[in-house]
């Protein structure tokens, strides 16, 4: 993570920005935005008004009653705007630094690459799809674009905080160029891929500050299920009027309860905690995907890798560390092990590939073969070329070459030398192993194999065992051949393997899976991964690739992690897990308040209803102040747990949602008990209630 | 002791005969074989013939939910005009006049929606022709609608990706002939041979064996014995959890339910096609555990339910007790709260009954709920304030049933971090938005129903009690409309014209809207893929799931209904202990 995104959530001014915004936020076009707060907002107004009213003479209950009520009720409004000013408030920040970097620049134009000395000189928002321009070292890039000519490093730490510069090259997969990204050496040519205002950068101010957010399906679905307990709540509370005033009739008296007592009695019954805190979980979960360096084009996205069951993951990177590595020398044809190590040592001295040092390192750890003064033995390297598909060393008539079993049999057998039974076994048990051999031969006579292997990366046995807890698949994809990648995947834990996987074999299979009903996400760069990327139902485009690859995933991973699929996969499910502990949450406080309220309001009709006053309240008043007071600072308490997402476990369904009902379901059935105790103790002892 | 086995024998009795009658309604609905196919193919393709239709046609939501509309509204039309007209049609031999406006179409609008409230009493109000032509076909085809919609929301969870939910007509007719006219049969053969008439003789005056003096010191020597074709109606009113009696006492008059056999036969009669739908539920979506989750919720809170009015029953209340005057623990004859009940059927027997009939939303009943203790009744007005989903109607309770069980898997589905998902199939702003519809609208039916009533000064005219208890007559009244149950607190008078037409409005509310919200259902969810099953799916057929679902049912029912209960008989049991 860059230091740039790890803003404090706790900041000063953040704070004070959240605040400021918590009172523009009471605007009515904000509000009614959130049906259920509107109700609260509503609520608020209607007992302002009732105050008004009662001061003129109209009394629908003690005026310092209704006050209170009023002032509780906006507070309780205030406090949701709040936690939706602060869940926004990182994402603002955030949006800020990126605006910073997203200058109007200069631009080169050019007319073709064979003219690009002949440039013009023109305002970057001038730029057109298709347009050609140059950038030159020390330049910033005017727009989005891919490389037609030439290559350069560029720093991209303004979008990815990572400060180390990255190449980029016409042609392969490392072409995109952002625009606000700055060229630090040599210089590129570049094809315009967006318009202003379209651009990377443009998009990814407007996710992460929210402006972009819009309700996903699944906060629809919530959103409707909570208006129709709202709207069932309203039935409840104007009914209890009509049921007051028959009952008040027939004991002959007048209706015992006022607007103002039913109005809290409606909020607190309505799930305002959860209709709160909604839209603060979804930007939380959004800006956590965010400082995960995730970029997602939508919060569906989100959402839909919290359903993901199969996981598609790119062998190398993710699954075994990035190289292969020597594991083992083996001798054949009589040649004893230290012949074969010194042999393959010499001949990568000069080899700088991670494999070739692997191999120097392995010699040095087995024999104590060290490093030898090249120039004294006047040593002439041969490097590796795809056509000998070997590489060596030549030194005083000593000719020292290895490489593919293939390559260097031809290599002997052309030079009159003989390819052993025994050589040939050794290659084919290392490959059935899942390694690489490597045949060594010193003037023409083979020595022995070098077992090069891919290295599993540390953990991942176990995070897949994790993954496969909560019902989660994980696919390897890897180049190699079926036999390799199997021992491979069996070594890994992996569930299942794409061998020799090419881009209509994954698009081929996310289709199989697809059709049995699974959902499936994956990481891509190439431009070849695109209709694969388009496929998944979670597609994660790797930074450093091409426009392509980043226009069909729903996500960007600015990173280029291969292992951030998991991440985000947790990021969903804590996402969808939040919302739905703090619903639970919600809905069973009610339990508390009701028995608040209830014989608070009746007491005087029916008197043995003061048996349900099982909290022991101190009076009418101060159980109706103590929920409603409840009501409001649950919301407030609540907040981190909203921002941070409740805790999240790689167990099975059955045992997540155990735990999270005792939790959020009994905990919150119990926890108003007790705080509304607490604060009616509270508030009776500070005398604000007589 | 004796009474536990009691209860525990009519609860085995039940499961014993559901859990067959399940799957064979399950292959009904399939069109599979059964054994009676061979009489009865013929007579079913004879129909589709007669009535030119189409055995292929598989029909979207909409049509299939217009062709239930049109079908019920027919239907209201002719019973509304056979109500209103019975004066001038046969079979009349008391010649009894045609109902009023309203009360014709507070009956239509009950008789149609399966609800079978009685704002009249039969034996005074309505002729032989219309109980047989009007309110018996009702009471088969209000049912098999019933039945029906549950089919087709068991085939949205079924199909995949398609887009037919099935045929109304093909499975009204099947529905009719292979289950509810055999069943009918059986149970009527079996509570005739009781001494349940079945008669078109006129009523008869009898002589009484013992003259009565009244207090006005007149003497009673003379009785009118009301006959008719009781027991063909009496059998569907069970079974098609019905409950309109043919005679106003209904289950409690000796002409309808003389003897402890009758009495097991009706009562079991009641909840033995909605508890066998679980069981069809579970055959039909491939996976056996599902229904039985869905029965064990139902079957948990029915023994729950009536425990408790046991419980109240047996201890009677203080005022009972208060020097001796009637002996709770009495061994040998019937102690506890007998009010209301009938000498003949003690209070175990009553009590299972009150259960059963609230529980399933049939509302015949052979006790006056109205004398129960607070709480005994009280939980006969819950059962049916839940959405009458403990078990509930035939078909409407186990769709209700199924519509919480997707607010479950909802709000549960979200707590293991996934977008939620039941039998497979994704639940969607859609789907939410209509399954609250189908939870949520008996609710809004008694809420805005009893709320409004509450404000009419006259309300009061029509209670037999005041107080709490008088407030509890007018709430079990909308409850049990909103219900579709049909039972009453028995000193309610009814017979208003705006009791008749608010009670038929809620009535038709509460039918109507979870059905058409039901059929949305299953034509969105027909068209759905299949999510493949992991781990990491919400299981909806363990422990868990069935506790969360009851809990659920019960939070939904707690929330909306607490402060009404509070007022009524919850203030009552409380003015009872003090």
């Amino acid at each position: 993570m860059s230091s740039k995104n790890t803003n404090n959530f706790g900041g000063k001014a953040m704070i004070t920005r959240a605040i400021k915004d918590s009172f523009l936020k009471l605007d009515p076009k904000v509000q009614v935005k959130n049906p259920v707060m509107f109700l609260v907002y509503i609520s608020s107004i209607l007992t302002s008004v009732l105050y008004v009213f009662a001061l003129f003479g109209y009394k629908d209950a003690a005026p310092g009653f209704i006050l209170g009520t009023a002032i509780i009720l906006w507070f309780t409004v205030l406090f949701a705007n709040f936690a939706e000013a602060i869940a926004e408030g990182r994402g603002k920040a955030q949006a800020d630094a990126l605006r910073a970097s997203k200058k109007d620049v200069e631009a080169h134009k050019i007319e073709s690459i064979a003219t690009k000395e002949m440039s013009i000189a023109v305002p970057s928002t001038s730029l057109k799809k298709g347009d050609l321009v140059i950038v030159h070292a020390g330049e910033q890039i005017p727009a989005d674009g891919e490389v037609i000519d030439g290559a350069a490093s560029v720093d991209e730490s303004a979008i990815t905080g990572e400060s180390a510069p990255v190449i980029r090259e016409s042609g392969g997969d490392r072409s995109a160029v952002t625009g606000g990204t700055t060229v630090i050496s040599d210089w590129i040519v570049i094809e315009v891929t967006s318009e202003a205002g379209e651009s990377f950068l443009d998009k990814m101010i407007a996710m992460v500050e929210g402006a972009s957010r819009k309700k996903t399906p699944n906060e629809i679905a919530l959103e409707i299920l909570l208006i129709a307990l709202t709207v069932i709540f309203i039935l409840v509370t104007a009914s209890l009027y009509s049921y007051s005033d028959f009952s008040a009739k027939q004991a002959g008296i007048d209706n015992p309860i006022s607007i103002t007592s039913l109005v809290a009695l409606l909020v607190c019954l309505a799930p305002t905690t959860i209709g709160a805190l909604l839209s603060a979980i979804g930007i939380a979960g959004m800006s956590r995907l965010n400082q995960a360096n995730v970029l997602a084009m939508s919060g569906r996205a989100i959402e839909a890798a919290g359903d993901v069951d199969i996981l598609m993951l790119d062998k190398t990177g993710t699954i075994t560390l990035g190289n292969r590595q020597a594991y083992a020398f083996i001798p054949v044809d009589g040649a004893t092990e230290e012949e074969v190590a010194d042999a393959a040592q010499l001949s990568s001295l000069a080899d700088e590939t991670p494999e070739g040092r692997s191999i120097v390192v392995l010699a040095k750890e087995k024999f104590g073969i060290r490093g030898r003064n090249l120039s004294e033995l006047h040593m002439e390297f041969i490097p590796f070329t795809a056509k000998t598909r070997m590489s060596g060393v030549d030194f005083n008539g000593i000719e020292i070459r290895k490489g593919a079993a293939e390559a260097v049999k031809e290599y002997v057998l052309q030079n009159g030398a003989k390819y052993s039974k025994q050589c040939e076994e050794a290659v084919k048990a290392i490959s059935n192993q899942g390694g690489t051999p490597l045949v060594v031969a010193k003037n023409y006579k083979i020595l022995g194999v070098i077992h090069l292997k891919d290295i599993i990366k540390q953990g991942v046995k176990e995070k897949f065992a994790d993954l496969r807890k909560m019902g989660i698949k994980t696919i390897m994809i890897t180049g190699d051949n079926p036999l390799t990648a199997a021992a491979i995947a069996a070594e890994a834990g992996v569930d299942d393997f794409l061998a020799e996987a090419t881009p209509e074999g994954k698009l081929e299979m996310i289709r199989d899976f697809q059709a049995k009903g699974h959902l499936v996400a994956m990481t891509g760069d190439g431009t070849n991964d695109a209709p694969a990327l388009a496929q998944a139902d979670v597609a994660v485009a790797m930074n450093t690739g091409t426009q392509a690859a980043k226009e069909a995933g729903n996500m960007v991973d600015l990173d280029s992690s291969p292992t951030k699929l998991i991440d985000i996969v947790r990021i969903g499910k804590q996402l969808l897990m939040t919302r739905g502990s703090l619903t639970t949450f919600s809905i069973a406080n009610d339990l508390a308040k009701y028995f608040a309220i209830i014989p608070a309001l009746f007491m005087g009709l029916y008197p043995g209803l003061s048996k349900l006053n099982i909290m022991g309240l101190h009076s009418a008043e101060s159980a109706i102040f103590s929920a409603v007071i409840y009501n409001a600072l649950i919301i407030v308490a609540l907040i981190p747990l909203a921002l941070k997402g409740v805790k999240y476990r790689e167990v099975s369904a059955t045992k997540l949602l155990t735990r999270n009902l005792w939790i959020y379901g009994v905990g919150g059935i119990i926890t108003p008990f007790i705080a509304i105790k607490i604060i009616d103790v509270f508030i009776t002892a500070i005398g604000f209630i007589r | 002791m004796q009474a536990i086995l009691q209860y525990g024998f009519y609860l085995i009795i039940l499961v014993v005969l559901a859990i067959p009658l399940g799957s064979y309604m399950g292959k009904v609905m399939n069109g599979e074989k059964v054994f009676l196919s061979k009489i009865l193919l013929p007579c079913e393709n004879f129909i589709y013939r007669m009535l030119k239709i189409d055995k292929k046609e598989d029909m979207h939501w909409k049509k299939y939910a217009m062709c239930t509309l049109a079908f019920n509204a027919i239907g209201f039309a002719f019973l509304y005009l056979l109500l209103v007209l019975q004066r001038f049609l046969p079979l009349n031999p008391e010649n009894i006049e045609g109902n009023s406006w309203h009360l014709a179409f507070n009956t239509a609008s009950s008789f149609i929606t399966n609800t079978n409230w009685q704002a009249y009493s039969g034996e005074n109000a309505l002729s032989y022709f219309s109980q047989m032509m009007g309110l018996t076909v009702q009471n088969f085809v209000s049912a098999a609608v019933g039945i029906v919609v549950l089919f087709a929301l068991i085939r949205g969870f079924v199909r995949v990706e398609e887009k037919g939910v099935g045929n109304f007509f093909i499975d009204m007719t099947r529905t009719i002939l292979y289950v509810l006219i055999p069943l009918s049969i059986v149970v009527t053969l079996g509570i005739a041979s009781q001494g349940v008439v079945q008669s078109f003789k006129p009523y008869e005056t009898v002589t009484l064996v013992e003259p009565i003096e009244l207090e006005d010191g007149s003497v009673v020597t003379e009785q009118v014995v009301p006959l008719g074709p009781a027991a063909s109606q009496i059998a569907i009113k069970q079974l098609g959890t019905n409950g309109g009696g043919f005679m106003g006492a209904n289950s409690a008059h000796p002409l309808e339910n003389p003897t402890p056999f009758s009495n097991l036969l009706e009562m079991i009669s009641i909840l033995l096609i909605p508890a066998a739908l679980c069981f069809t539920f579970g055959r039909n979506v491939k996976d056996k555990k599902q229904g039985i989750a869905i029965f064990s919720a139902m079957f948990i809170m029915l023994v729950i339910a009536l425990s408790v009015i046991a419980v109240n029953e047996h201890a009677a209340t203080p005022q009972l007790a208060q020097e001796g005057a009637v002996n709770i623990l009495a061994e040998n004859q019937a102690g506890g709260n007998m009010e209301g009940k009938e000498a003949r059927f003690g209070i175990a027997t009553s009590g299972t009954w009150a259960a059963f009939t609230t529980a399933a939303s049939n509302g015949s009943v052979n006790s006056m709920h109205d004398s129960y203790t607070p709480i005994g009744g009280m939980v006969t007005m819950l059962l049916m304030q839940l959405g009458e989903v403990v078990f509930g109607g035939v078909g409407c309770g186990l769709y209700g049933m199924l519509g919480f069980a997707i607010l479950t898997v909802f709000i549960a589905g979200l707590m293991v971090g996934r977008t939620p998902e039941y039998l497979g199939k994704k639940i969607e702003p859609f789907e939410m938005k209509m399954a609250v519809l189908v939870c949520l609208a008996t609710p809004i039916g008694i809420l805005v129903g009893s709320g409004i009533a509450a404000l009419i000064p006259t309300i009061a005219d029509s209670l037999n009690n005041s107080g709490a208890h008088g407030f509890s007559e007018l709430l079990y009244a909308y409850s049990s409309a909103g219900g579709n149950n049909g039972s009453a607190f028995a000193g309610f008078n009814a017979n208003t014209p705006f009791l008749n037409v608010s009670i038929g409005i809620v009535m038709l509310f509460a039918r109507f809207a979870p059905m058409v919200a039901t059929l949305a259902i299953a034509g969105s969810l027909v068209g759905k893929k299949k999510v493949a099953v992991s781990v990491g799916t919400l299981p909806t057929h363990n422990a868990l799931f069935v506790a969360l679902l009851i809990f659920i049912v019960l939070l939904i029912g707690a929330l909306s209904f607490f402060p009404a209960l509070a007022l009524g008989p919850i203030a009552e049991y409380f003015q009872m202990i003090a």
